[in-house]
């Protein structure tokens, strides 16, 4: 039951696990001095023992075909079968150096992408290039640094984040040479538009913001807040982790956002991955659209051509056109929704999210009662007399085979335990994940005992994080050092 | 009904219910009028049959060739055992491993995917994965600064250029000063290195196989950057390190590159996985996750997140660097390539691409049109000039399926007439053979 080797603690010495082509070139041999002088431990495992140990490693993960998993804020959904096989037609995979005139499939895959991404955002011109969310946000921020610096306004050296935001925008902000203000927000986790008035000036580059926010709250003012940035010659951002309830609803580009990322691996369902690879696309306003990085992807006339340098654009940020891979899968999820059901994606997913607040809000603590967008959270449970933590409620879903939702996050409530129920989920799936959060609920009152030392089903028990930090094992070999 | 949403109307009827509106529309009624219901142009939905026809008819339109060209991205065998391992659900349709009790598939594959990376690199630590070797790179461009708190880095002239693009733009926005290390004779002018190394340097960036598919020798680097405290990044390419010199022997402090080269597809580009190994000292400057081992309450090994106090959504604007989701399922694709590839065949499959790249050397090199332009070896690409116009060469190759080796005019208007060719494992002598046929006649 509890598999617990490493493929290092595999195998003989000179068995193998894979077959090459008898090479007859000839007798090329490198150089003593440019070789390679230290032994290369790596293992020595036949096919079917490396088969078998990723089979068994792989038990050990809890993905969305087991079960229910609200993560909050990383949008779960269902990650279709025919995405895989799309993504793996064998006319896909062409060098990255392959002349344009040979490439024209792929170049036109792209380029629809751009243009559906686009229609669905309100948002003129788009790039693919960007790997990740957090990625997209760098370049974004870097589109708004360069679009001040070559007005010759390069007093905007900060950019303005709610302490309701995710991790990466301050941290992006960062990395793109920017400092970061900190604006409170109002009880729901708006933004307060008083204080926002307040930092707003001749030194703020722009705003970042996710709408609806990271309490699943619909920023309401949001016109007024885009009209006072734009005034004080500020762009908006919009941090596209929260998209999912606006498709076909409301646009971004119509909200008076002027850059914007979408996370793919989120809203359209090419899959996690574990933590990648995701794609994180950005869109810009037509008047920024110069700026958006190389190369880029055009069509003339009937043609589709890679723009690999432009002045005006902030650079190359990635070796080439960015996760393609990942974009034939976004094509593919665009393709199958379609026109027709955009909009009931957004219509579930908040159909879902509400149910399930309105359904729990007697068990767990409800800081915000108004209706909510695809996510919401919980403030831990609403009777804290027996002190039994958001992490022991996580930690005792994973005896009901239920992925936990986000813990601790946004900042602004102590105990935060946010919830994504996502579209693709059904009524019978989600009355089941409200009977264990009732019965987990009720176990903290009359056993918080039973729930502070859970989890008891899985393959291992709650760890000594600390522990590993201390002393940091990283590699096998670290571990036969002991 | 859509086959991705379960809602029938009596679902909905009873969730409305409960939540206490009378419609749909009334969850969304804070949204201000003016914004709602904007109109949109889009394909309408495929069904999976006209979906694949839609798909295949595109793929069409791609030609499907025989590369005879590296320069970054290599055509390695990627044996079958690869797939359906990394599209199972548990690993395909999980996120990042925060709850480590039921991740320890994800945590326990990336414990697995560093200490490849270290073996290969003779480093003492990597971490989980980066998007590409050109942002790895820059990645170790900012720990360097970071830790040297000095803003000037020195980079050499043989990198590959794309690189350089992408490091160009992430010092632009942090006001980091590049400065080049000149190319002499196809390698770095170690002369011109020495002269331009100061306090002032936080770091120097080389590349080995460089991008004219130079094997250059760093050995003595080290020894020459030391008194100025600069850290030395080298980039690589990290399948090249089994049989390659190992940047832990030549006393590299960030070792970063691509690894595509073990057993990634193509893919036109992406997705593809950067790596980044470093020293000790170094371990808790770098970005991105790290995974480490540690014992359950009864005791038993686990695997956890580590040294999380780095990253973005614990420090926020303090963090290392921005990056969350990277490339983890590629860091599984690799640890699978290298545990059936293992001891030896990582190595086989470097050392046949290195003698079928010096073959088609060799075959190319007897043309009248073509000359070898540098004489130090080289290792998966080739560099030649000809008087031959580029294009006429392309088209001629297309013609017989072949994807010709890249014109490097199109970085440098210098280099007129220089083409860098390229082959792997998976091309056989007849391949090579044809190639020169068709580069004979013209």
């Amino acid at each position: 039951m509890y598999y617990d080797k490493t493929i290092f603690e595999l195998g003989r010495k000179g068995r193998v696990g894979y077959s090459l082509p008898k090479e007859d070139f000839g007798n090329y041999e490198l150089s003593d001095d440019l070789k390679r002088k230290e032994a290369l431990d790596l293992p020595e495992v036949s096919e079917l023992e490396a088969v078998r140990h990723y089979t068994n490693v792989s038990f050990k993960n809890f993905g969305i075909e087991k079960g229910f998993y609200p993560l909050g804020s990383c949008t779960m959904k269902y990650n279709p079968k025919i995405n895989q096989d799309m993504s793996a037609i064998e006319g896909f995979h062409i060098h990255p150096y392959q002349p344009v005139n040979a490439s024209q499939g792929l170049l036109e895959l792209y380029y629809e992408t751009q243009r559906i991404l686009s229609e669905l955002s309100g948002l003129d011109e788009f790039t693919l290039n960007p790997y990740a969310g957090a990625h997209g946000e760098l370049v974004g921020l870097m589109i708004m640094k360069k679009y001040h610096h070559d007005r010759g306004d390069v007093k905007r050296t900060k950019v303005i984040v709610p302490d309701s935001a995710h991790g990466t925008n301050p941290a992006s902000a960062s990395v793109a040479g920017f400092e970061s203000v900190e604006v409170k927000s109002n009880f729901d986790g708006t933004v307060n538009v008083e204080d926002l008035k307040k930092v707003l000036g001749d030194d703020i580059a722009g705003i970042m913001m996710t709408n609806p926010n990271t309490l699943g709250i619909f920023e309401k003012d949001i016109c007024e807040i885009a009209k006072l940035v734009h005034d004080a010659g500020g762009l908006l951002y919009y941090d596209g982790a929260n998209l999912n309830p606006l498709l076909g609803q409301v646009r971004p580009g119509d909200m008076g956002f002027d850059i914007m990322h979408i996370n793919v691996h989120k809203t359209f369902s090419t899959p996690h991955g574990g933590g990648g690879p995701g794609a994180g696309p950005v869109g810009v306003k037509s008047y920024l659209s110069e700026y958006l990085p190389v190369p880029r992807v055009k069509k003339e006339n009937d043609h589709f051509v890679l723009e690999t340098t432009n002045d005006a654009s902030i650079g190359q940020i990635s070796h080439f056109y960015g996760n393609i891979g990942v974009i034939v899968k976004t094509y593919s999820f665009l393709l199958s929704v379609g026109k027709e059901y955009f909009k009931d994606i957004s219509k579930f997913s908040t159909l879902n999210a509400n149910y399930i607040k309105e359904s729990l809000k007697d068990y767990y603590k409800l800081p915000i009662e108004s209706v909510c967008k695809h996510e919401f959270v919980f403030d831990g449970l609403k009777d804290k007399s027996t002190h039994v933590t958001t992490l022991d409620v996580a930690k005792r879903l994973l005896d009901y085979d239920v992925h936990p939702p986000t813990i601790y996050f946004p900042l602004i409530f102590k105990e935060s335990l946010m919830i994504e129920p996502v579209e693709s989920e059904s009524k019978q799936t989600i009355d089941n994940f409200i009977e264990i959060m009732k019965t987990v609920a009720k176990e903290a009152i009359e056993d918080p005992e039973l729930v502070k030392n859970a989890p008891y089903n899985t393959v291992v028990k709650r760890l000594d994080e600390a522990e590993a930090a201390r002393n940091p094992k990283v590699k096998f070999k670290d571990l036969q050092d002991d | 009904m859509f086959k991705y949403l379960p809602h029938t109307s009596e679902d909905i009827k009873e969730m409305l219910e409960t939540i206490g509106v009378s419609s749909m529309d009334e969850l969304f009624r804070e949204i201000p009028e003016a914004l709602m219901n904007p109109s949109y142009d889009v394909p309408s939905s495929h069904s999976e049959l006209e979906l694949k026809r839609r798909m295949n008819e595109l793929a069409k339109k791609n030609l499907e060739l025989i590369p005879f060209v590296g320069a970054g991205a290599y055509d390695h065998y990627t044996p079958s055992v690869i797939r359906p391992i990394i599209e199972r659900q548990e690993f395909l349709t999980a996120y990042t491993p925060y709850q480590p009790e039921i991740s320890q598939g994800t945590l326990q594959y990336i414990f697995e995917y560093q200490s490849m990376v270290t073996e290969l690199t003779g480093m003492d630590v990597s971490n989980a994965s980066m998007y590409d070797g050109a942002t790895a790179t820059a990645e170790a461009m900012f720990m360097a600064v970071a830790t040297r708190k000095k803003q000037k880095v020195l980079v050499s002239k043989t990198i590959n250029p794309n690189i350089l693009r992408v490091l160009e733009t992430y010092a632009k926005y942090r006001d980091i000063e590049l400065l080049y290390i000149a190319e002499k004779d196809g390698l770095t002018d170690l002369d011109d290195l020495q002269n331009q190394i100061s306090k002032d340097i936080a770091g120097v960036i080389l590349q080995t196989p460089n991008f004219y598919g130079i094997i250059e020798d760093f050995s003595s680097v080290k020894e020459r950057i030391e008194d100025a405290k600069s850290l030395f990044i080298l980039n690589q390419d990290l399948a090249s390190l089994s049989v390659l010199k190992t940047p832990g022997s030549m006393g590299v402090d960030i070792s970063v590159g691509e690894a595509q080269t073990l057993g990634l597809p193509l893919s036109y580009g992406g997705p593809y996985i950067g790596y980044l190994a470093t020293t000790k000292k170094l371990m808790r400057k770098m970005p991105g996750r790290i995974c480490g081992v540690t014992k359950d309450k009864d005791g038993k090994r686990a695997f956890v997140l580590t040294l999380q106090a780095r990253e973005q959504h614990i420090r926020r604007d303090k963090a290392n660097s921005n990056i969350c989701s990277n490339q983890s399922l590629l860091a599984l694709a690799v640890t699978v390539y290298a545990s059936v590839m293992g001891k030896t065949g990582i190595k086989e499959a470097q050392m046949n691409s290195y003698k079928a790249t010096h073959y088609l050397a060799e075959q190319v090199g007897k043309l009248k049109n073509f000359r070898k332009v540098y004489q130090a070896d080289f290792f998966k690409d080739v560099l030649f000039e000809t008087n031959l116009d580029e294009q006429v060469i392309e088209d001629a190759l297309l013609k017989e399926g072949i994807l010709g080796p890249l014109a490097l005019v199109k970085f440098d208007p210098t280099r007129k007439g220089q083409l860098l060719f390229s082959a792997t494992e998976k091309r056989s002598k007849k391949e090579i053979d044809h190639l020169v046929k068709v580069l004979e006649v013209l």
